[in-house]
């Protein structure tokens, strides 16, 4: 929609801002505000503080970022590795199979992220594979729920570069191993760090399977916040949410300095 | 490389007896009877052609007809569903194509975009392991022969299209292929810097000569300019091959006629033909023509008669020039060359000719004149 007049196009930039304002800035805010509150009664908190800060980077607070970042990295790195190979794999196979495997791959973030952990649960706690009360059984969890994401954009990826580049690899001389490491990974390089990205973003806020299948010594930050706020402790849960989400942050922002070569004008 | 020069005599101007046997035609590009279907339909139909070693054939036809599906057969991106290709004396069908050492350079170039000129020259090398050392020098010439050296360390989108291309060609050649595939190497270029650069690729191929080319133009001017011979294709069919003199002066048929320089095109029925002196007696409305014969168009048949727009003149060339009056239904002035449209007897003829100091006007009945050796004859096609 483009809108010409000046007017209108004043008015459309005010319901974007009320929009994002409401839906994106307001929590955000809100939550910020909680972190750095000691009394919250009225409409603005009566009275500030770092206690919920100094709580947070004492105890088990530390071992819960560590848990997530952990758990984060480990399995949007095992994602990116499997939905690349399986992108690659399936880039030439017939529209059926690949379409069967779309679905496999699509299946585990569309139903709720609390029934695959029940899933994995109830499959893994019985012999020959017992993962119940692992850590592994979380690493499978994150891993299952952002290999979608992984899987789709680097088959969106593959499918916009020009089959060409790696044909005239290959004419001159260079087999599928060296085509693939030196021309089809560094053109695809934009769309790994988006996979990956994504998927640790998606990790680091994951609860609902975690929260089905994670051991004792492995909390991760969301579920340290659930179980905080549950008890009661809503500013404690705002401190920890703002580390999560910074920490998140700091990690995305360094994914996205990557320099990258393969850039187009 | 050794194969490659024993089969170019130019090449080897001291052997005695040059390679000639069976598979002569294999040793530089060899194709037998191949088909190629894309989701089952066909689009290279029964094509069969050797390509000569050392020599730059060029591959013309409409969008469509199947060209660059014919390059991708030969650098081994499409198998074909039959037929055999030879490269250099060897079967290469069944081989992947890293293996056949091909050159190719594609109509966008598709230079890596995240390598450098360089690293992209340099890619086949590497590929293949070459030492360092090799590499660097290999490299450095190829960019030397392209005019390119100074722009080694640009990426490809820093390049302009023509620098893009050189590089495109530095890099197929610095595996020292035995062939050299360009997919309109040209189309993306401007009409100054194509010519620029069809004179480059011409002496390209003079310090290369054992270099089998195969050109693949909508051009018919790229293809005359440079090729030795000129194959034309049709719906994935090859229709005409010949040098480029032969099929420009005596088209084997209609479609080659129209399509390889313009042709002036008249029915005729073959009257009488005279061996001795090659030239056939042809009758077009009431007039009674003398053009050079064709063996296969005997007396009695029907034909086409075919004269090349510059070949018809408003003065008669000689004594025994053929004469036709027409009514001319336009002029235009080109600059360089005056065009002249004609009708006659409801066809349409046209003439080219350095510019008139005194032109027809529209609508003037004036003669046109064609000397019988400039007028060929092709057969009527049988209709399927
Ligand atoms: N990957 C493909 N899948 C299906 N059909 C294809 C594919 N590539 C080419 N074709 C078809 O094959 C036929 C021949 O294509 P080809 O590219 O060889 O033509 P061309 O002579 O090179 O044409 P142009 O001059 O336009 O480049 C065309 O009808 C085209 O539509
Ligand atoms: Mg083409």
């Amino acid at each position: 929609m483009l809108v010409w007049s000046r007017a209108g196009r004043a008015g459309a930039w005010a319901v974007l801002a009320l929009l994002v304002g409401v839906i994106y800035a307001l929590p955000a805010i809100i939550i910020i505000l909680a972190s750095v509150t000691g009394q919250w009664n009225g409409v603005l908190p009566s009275h500030f503080t770092l206690r919920h800060y100094a709580n947070a980077l004492h105890g088990s607070s530390a071992a819960m970022l560590r848990a997530s970042i952990v758990t984060g990295l480990l399995a949007s790195a095992l994602a990116l590795v499997n939905g690349s190979w399986a992108a690659l794999a399936l880039r030439n196979t017939r529209p059926l199979p690949r379409r069967v495997l779309d679905i496999v791959f699509f299946i585990p973030s569309a139903v709720p992220s609390v029934s695959v952990g029940l899933g994995l649960l109830v499959a893994f706690s019985r012999p020959p594979v017992l993962l119940n009360g692992t850590l592994a059984i979380v690493f499978v969890a994150h891993f299952v729920l952002v290999s979608a994401y992984s899987y789709g954009n680097v088959s969106a990826g593959l499918a916009r570069i020009t089959p060409e580049y790696e044909q005239i690899a290959e004419s001159l001389g260079a087999r599928p191993w060296y085509r693939l490491r030196h021309v089809t990974l560094p053109l695809l390089m934009p769309y790994l760090i988006a996979a990956f990205s994504l998927s640790f973003a998606l990790s680091m806020g994951e609860l609902g399977a975690t929260v089905m299948v994670y051991p004792p010594g492995w909390v991760t930050l969301p579920v340290g916040i659930f179980g905080i706020t549950d008890r009661g402790a809503v500013f404690d849960g705002s401190a920890l949410t703002v580390l999560l989400a910074v920490t998140a942050l700091a990690v995305l922002i360094a994914l996205s300095r990557i320099p990258i070569k393969a850039a187009q004008r | 490389m050794a194969e490659a020069v024993l089969g170019h005599p130019a090449a080897a101007p001291g052997l005695s007896v040059p390679f000639i046997g069976p598979d002569a035609a294999r040793r530089g590009i060899g194709y037998e009877g191949i088909a190629v279907a894309y989701k089952g339909t066909i689009v290279l139909a029964d094509f069969t052609l050797a390509v000569r070693p050392g020599e730059i054939m060029a591959l013309i036809g409409p969008s469509g007809s199947g060209k660059t599906t014919a390059l991708r057969v030969t650098a081994g991106f499409v198998r074909p569903l039959r037929g055999r290709v030879h490269i250099g004396g060897r079967d290469v069908t069944d081989l992947p194509p890293y293996a056949r050492s091909i050159g190719m350079v594609v109509q966008n170039y598709a230079l890596f975009p995240h390598m450098p000129a360089y690293e992209n020259v340099a890619f086949g090398l590497r590929a293949r392991g070459a030492q360092e050392a090799t590499i660097r020098e290999q490299v450095a010439a190829c960019l030397r022969m392209v005019g390119m050296e100074s722009f080694a360390k640009r990426y490809p989108r820093e390049l302009s299209g023509g620098q893009q291309q050189r590089v495109a060609i530095a890099r197929a050649l610095a595996i020292r292929p035995e062939v050299l595939l360009l997919d309109e190497p040209l189309s993306a270029l401007d009409a100054q810097i194509r010519l620029t650069m069809l004179e480059e690729l011409s002496r390209l191929h003079r310090s290369l000569p054992t270099l089998t080319v195969i050109y693949v133009t909508h051009d018919q001017t790229e293809a005359l300019t440079l090729a030795d011979r000129i194959g034309i294709m049709r719906d994935g069919r090859l229709v005409a091959l010949g040098d480029c003199q032969g099929l420009y002066r005596r088209p084997p048929n209609r479609f080659a006629a129209e399509f390889l320089g313009r042709a002036n095109l008249l029915p005729v029925t073959v009257e009488a033909e005279d061996a001795a002196s090659g030239l056939a007696r042809v009758r077009f409305g009431a007039a009674s023509l003398m053009v050079r014969r064709n063996p296969e168009a005997t007396a009695g048949q029907a034909a086409l008669l075919c004269i090349r727009p510059h070949d018809l003149r408003l003065e008669p060339p000689g004594p025994s020039a053929n004469s036709l009056a027409a009514s001319v239904s336009e002029v235009r002035w080109k600059g360089d060359l005056h065009d002249i449209g004609f009708e006659i007897g409801g066809h349409r003829l046209r003439l080219t000719a350095a510019p008139l100091r005194t032109p027809p006007e529209a609508g003037a009945l004036v003669n046109c004149y064609f000397a019988p050796e400039d007028a060929t004859l092709i057969p009527e096609e049988r209709r399927g």
